[in-house]
Formats: structure tokens, sequence, C-alpha cells
């Protein structure tokens, strides 16, 4: 049976969505091809006439584009950059994106799921970016999300599942793709969140600050896989006390 | 004056096609709104600006 991540109607092999932001243009197709991302994610900024390179120019064809509304400070400025966004003739997917906290970079739940509503409306495939909340992810399923995206620290930050305990609720409650993103910062990270049945992984950071880009795509790759085969083989159980020889109990030398 | 990517410019009246080229745009990779508006890229030889106008140019660039 092939195990797809199903996005809007798009079925995706992939589990690894790669970020775009930190690194040289050059490093994008090696990291997409090491990583085997299928998605990935760009940022909509005013343009300017001195640069003429364009990152779309160095995205392999075939990769599904995420633009995201990273600027947004609020619903109405979100569903502005996504609606350009989509101009742009890339297609209709959109990480939905709001802060106004320049220090913790944190999402604000509230103008999301009305940015969220909107845009699936407006027929967008939208991936909402959002602290761990129950009843907020709700809300956005509700709203017509195609997914879930929550942190699992501040964006940037490479610490790890600091939230690890509300992604499970999150995992469990909701019957949409859960995709962690933000913080993730190793490779085992992103594998233990795939060992706990979320459905693909989004990072930047950690692979735009490694001392080598590609091959650190590469290593999330391999986690994710490592990690969405353990949660589909069903985890070996864990004992509260004691232990449990893994060696027959007879026939010892004596 | 026009207000172009936050910068007020002094142009006279063309179309957007007419000012991308000009000002060097690359124009397969731009993204246009005028006064809050997106103008498709159907419309950029029809669509004037002039000096009351506020327009934004936008483009992808690498993001999280």
């Amino acid at each position: 049976m092939e195990d797809k991540l199903i996005l809007g109607g798009h079925e995706f092999t992939s589990r690894f969505i790669l970020g775009s932001g930190k690194y040289n243009l050059k490093l994008i197709q090696a990291a997409v091809e090491q990583g085997g991302a299928e998605i990935i994610t760009l940022a909509l900024r005013r343009a300017n006439t001195r640069e003429s390179e364009n990152i779309l120019d160095f995205i392999p064809k075939g990769v599904t584009l995420l633009p995201n509304t990273s600027g947004a400070r609020n619903a109405d400025e979100a569903v502005r950059i996504a609606r350009l966004s989509r101009e742009m003739g890339c297609g209709d997917f959109v990480k939905v994106e709001i802060m106004h906290d320049a220090k913790y970079l944190l999402p604000d739940n509230y103008e999301t799921v009305k940015a969220t509503e909107v845009l699936a409306k407006e027929g967008f495939i939208v991936l909402p970016y959002m602290y761990p909340d129950l009843n907020v992810a709700r809300d956005l399923q509700n709203a017509g999300a195609a997914a879930v995206m929550p942190l699992a620290a501040p964006i940037g930050s490479n610490q790890g599942l600091a939230t690890k305990a509300f992604i499970q609720i999150l995992i469990d409650e909701i019957d949409l793709p859960i995709i962690v993103d933000a913080g993730i910062g190793k490779p085992s990270q992103a594998c233990e969140a795939m060992e706990m049945g979320a459905a693909a992984i989004m990072a930047n950071t950690a692979i735009a600050t490694a001392g080598d880009v590609p091959a650190m795509a590469a290593a999330f790759r391999k986690a994710i896989e490592a990690g969405r085969s353990a949660y589909l083989t069903g985890m070996g159980r864990v004992l509260a006390r004691g232990g449990s020889a893994s060696d027959p109990l007879t026939g010892f030398l004596r | 004056m026009a207000v172009i990517n936050g910068e007020r410019v002094s142009i006279v009246p063309q179309s957007i096609a007419a000012y991308l080229k000009s000002a060097g745009y690359n124009e397969k990779r731009v993204a246009v709104e005028k006064n809050l508006r997106i103008i498709p890229r159907g419309k950029w030889t029809d669509e004037m600006i002039g000096e009351d106008d506020s327009i934004e140019i936008l483009n992808f660039v690498g993001g999280g």
C-alpha cells in the first residue's frame, strides 16, 4: 500500500516540506534533491530592479510552491498577500502565517482562523501555521483548512519539540494532516514528531544554518522516513517497571 | 507623486507594462497591485498608472 500525504486533493510521497529562507539560492536545488522535498515554502516581498536572480529560477520543476503570508499582522493583510501570491501563477497553496510579535514570532491564532476561512472559500488550499491549541485547530478545520501546522518552538530557534504534548493532542483529535512547523532543529526531533503521528515536517533554519545544507537536508529526509515507518509499524511497548530479557531464560551454562 | 513600493516617485502617466519595462523589473516574476487592487498580468498593457497611484510590485523570495 502506498503511503501518501494528501493536501487539498494533491498527493505527495515526501513528508518533508522545505523552507527556502536564509540560504544561498544556488543551494536550493541540491537541498530539494537531497531532501527529497516535493513542497517548498516562499515569501512575497517588494521586488527590486537590482537583483536579476529570482528564486523561481532555482526551484526544480515539479516541486509544489507553498507561499507564506509572512509580514501579515492581521487576517486582512494575510488575505491580501495570499491573493497576490496566487497572482504569480504558481498554484493555490498558501501557508497562513500571521504575527505581530517580533521577539518570539508567535502566531496570532484568532486572526489565523479568520484568514483561513476567507481564503478557503476563495479556493485556496490553506495550511495555517498556529500555536498548538485544540480548540483553535477545530476552528481551523471548520474554516476549511487543508492541514494544521502547529509550531514545535519559536521560529528559527532550533529548540525542538517544546510543545510536544500539545501537538500530540492535535494528532490524536484532529482529522486533518498535522504538519509540525517551526523550531525543529535536528533530524532526531523531526523523527520523534513523525513517530508521534505527525503527517509531515516543515523545516528551514535547521537546514539553512547547518554546516552543509544539502547534507542536512538528506539527514532530515532519512529521519522523517524512519519516523514515519516507525509510526506506521506501531511502536514497541514500554514497561512501566522492571525489564524483560531479550534472550532465552533457559539453557544457561552453569 | 506616485508611491511605488513605498517610495515617492514622479512619473508620467503610462501603462503598467511600460513602467515595469522601463524601470527594469523582471516582468515574468512579479505581481502588481494598484491602490490595493490586484492588476492581473493580462491587463498590464491597458492599465495606466499616474501621479496619484500607490503601486506595489512584488516577487517571491526565500522564506520559511
